[in-house]
């Protein structure tokens, strides 16, 4: 099972680093990363591998949300699903 | 791996345009609930809906969470109560509704539909009985929503039904009177109704449905709008072509939702429907997905080829995106519901009339319109035979959600909060239509040749 991170705001040291310790303690493999600056904000995706990850999706979603949180950033975890369903016929 | 604009595509559709999904219906047959004793009908009824419905509200919460899509709604639909209730000896058919109303509240729903009379040839016992106890249910109850059927393109028009109708609206208006007449908004009058209708008010559970099934209706007005917004000038080939890729993206998240309930319930998928229903929220109305296109106000002269444009394409970038589709699909223009509708009726660009025009190339009628509280009965009555005449000539669903709302004029405003919104007292033809309401009868089928 996939799920995709978007994580939107302002560029900061330490982005990648919070994210990435919170995925990789959960044991969330990371598959492919793509970031940009669109308008001046940072954007950040992320597609992972969640079919070993240890906590629950919902554990996984308010960790993030949180982190993102107290770096001023929004951060959304989506099953792969959405994308797929949205984007790809 | 997706392309960075896909996703973020995704993303601002949730997070900017208000892309959700508007409700998942869970449809209960209560087929195997009659009994001749009313305390064990309504035993059974209890027990089967809070029984098949004990999870839905956790699933869709989980679903939502999982996707980070919003599910605005969890409801239920049940088969019409006249129905079920006209097997026992129970007179007073408020009871069942009180019972819906328990159910409803014990597994979480805001919303219970089936209050329902199919009316549209004549009435039986049962129907009688359940119309008769709508203004006590509706007034009594929180969540129950009720439904009429009075007409259908077979059957013709049951003027009798449209005539009592018209009393039942005004004395559902009179027992709320304290709530801007509240109940109302949870009564709608139907021509050639579905039996599959996710959307409250006038969800039921039809009788060919199956025992359970899940219905899901998607929404987003908005991100409609904001892919119009950036088509300055272009013609009408590219407006259409647009709305169609737009509305096969938000189809195919009511399919994903709609796929993903019914395995985790184990409740067969019944339908998506394709509906753009609007809220009062700001960037989530259809009226300005019609000023998008060039009007300066919706209700203007052009607003029902609009309409007719954004309600067709809709429904052809719709079907690609799901295997079945059904319940009402188009576009909603309940007025109190819809910014976009409340300033166009504030301002004096939409009329009734209008409305009633745009009701011929969309679904589905006159709804959440309020008027006058001194509009007579037969008025009333009235508006209702016009909306079912569209409809059966047309082929097509319509339907009547009007409040006359006590001690109110032309001019004023009532607010309902929430999804209701805040509905203008709009302005009705103070002539009478008394007498061809008294006439009573039934105004036959329409030829379905000769089609001028």
């Amino acid at each position: 099972m996939k799920a995709v991170i978007t994580v939107i705001g302002c560029d900061r040291i330490g982005i990648m680093a919070a994210i990435t310790g919170i995925l990789a303690k959960a044991n969330v493999n990371i598959l492919d990363i793509s970031q940009t600056i669109m308008q001046e904000l940072f954007t950040m995706i992320m597609l992972v591998d969640i079919s070993k990850m240890n906590v629950e999706f919902s554990e996984m979603s308010d960790m993030l949300a949180r982190a993102g949180k107290e770096l001023g950033l929004d951060v959304r975890f989506q099953r792969e699903e959405i994308f797929t369903s949205m984007h790809r016929i | 791996m997706y392309n960075i604009n896909e996703i973020l595509e995704t993303v601002n559709m949730i997070s900017r345009e208000k892309l959700d999904i508007r409700t998942i219906t869970m449809g209960i047959s209560l087929r195997d609930c009659v009994s001749d004793s009313s305390k064990t009908t309504m035993r059974r009824i209890y027990d089967k809906i809070t029984r098949l419905a004990q999870d839905l509200v956790k699933t869709g919460e989980d679903i939502e969470r999982d996707f980070g899509i919003p599910i605005i709604n969890k409801r239920i639909s049940v088969t019409p109560i006249a129905l079920i209730a006209e097997g026992c000896e129970e007179e007073d058919y408020a009871v069942f509704a009180k019972v819906l109303d328990d159910a409803a509240a014990a597994v979480g729903v805001n919303f219970i539909g089936g209050f329902s009379a199919l009316v549209h040839k004549g009435f039986t016992k049962g129907d009688k009985l359940l119309i008769k106890a709508i203004p006590e249910a509706l007034s009594t109850t929180e969540r129950v929503c009720s439904s009429v059927n009075v007409a259908t393109t077979k059957a013709g028009i049951n003027m009798d039904a449209v005539k009592q109708m018209g009393l039942i609206i005004k004395d559902c208006a009179e027992r709320t009177k304290d709530k801007g007449a509240s109940a109302c908004s949870k009564l709608v009058v139907f021509a050639n109704v579905p039996e599959d209708n996710p959307f409250m008010a006038g969800a039921f559970h039809g009788i060919g449905e199956p025992e359970c099934v899940i219905n899901v209706g998607v929404s987003g007005p908005g991100v409609v709008a904001h892919a119009l917004k950036s088509l300055n000038g272009a013609d009408f080939g590219t407006v259409a072509e647009t709305i169609k890729k737009t509305a096969f993206k938000i189809t195919r998240m009511g399919q994903l939702v709609a796929q993903e309930a019914s395995q985790r319930l184990k409740v067969p998928f019944g339908i998506v429907d394709l509906s753009l229903a609007p809220t009062p929220a700001i960037g989530d109305s259809v009226a300005h997905i019609l000023e998008a296109m060039g009007l300066e106000r919706c209700g203007a002269h052009g607003t029902t080829a609009a309409l007719a444009l954004l309600n067709d394409a809709v429904k052809k970038g719709g079907v690609m995106a799901s295997s079945y589709v059904g319940g009402l699909s188009g576009a909603f223009i309940p007025v109190s519901e819809d910014a976009g509708m409340i300033d166009a009726a504030k301002c004096g660009a939409l009329s009734i009339e209008k409305l009633e025009a745009m009701t011929c190339v969309c679904s589905v009628g006159l709804d959440m319109i309020a008027v006058s509280g001194d509009t007579p009965a037969s008025t009333i009555s009235a508006i209702i035979a016009d909306e079912a005449a569209i409809g059966v000539v047309n082929n097509k669903t319509t339907a009547v959600r009007i409040i006359p709302v006590p001690g109110m004029k032309e001019g004023d405003v009532v607010e309902y909060g929430g999804l209701f919104g805040s509905a203008p007292i709009m302005r009705v033809s103070p002539f009478s239509a008394e007498e061809f309401i008294n006439r009573g009868g039934r105004i036959p089928a329409p030829l379905q040749s000769l089609r001028n």
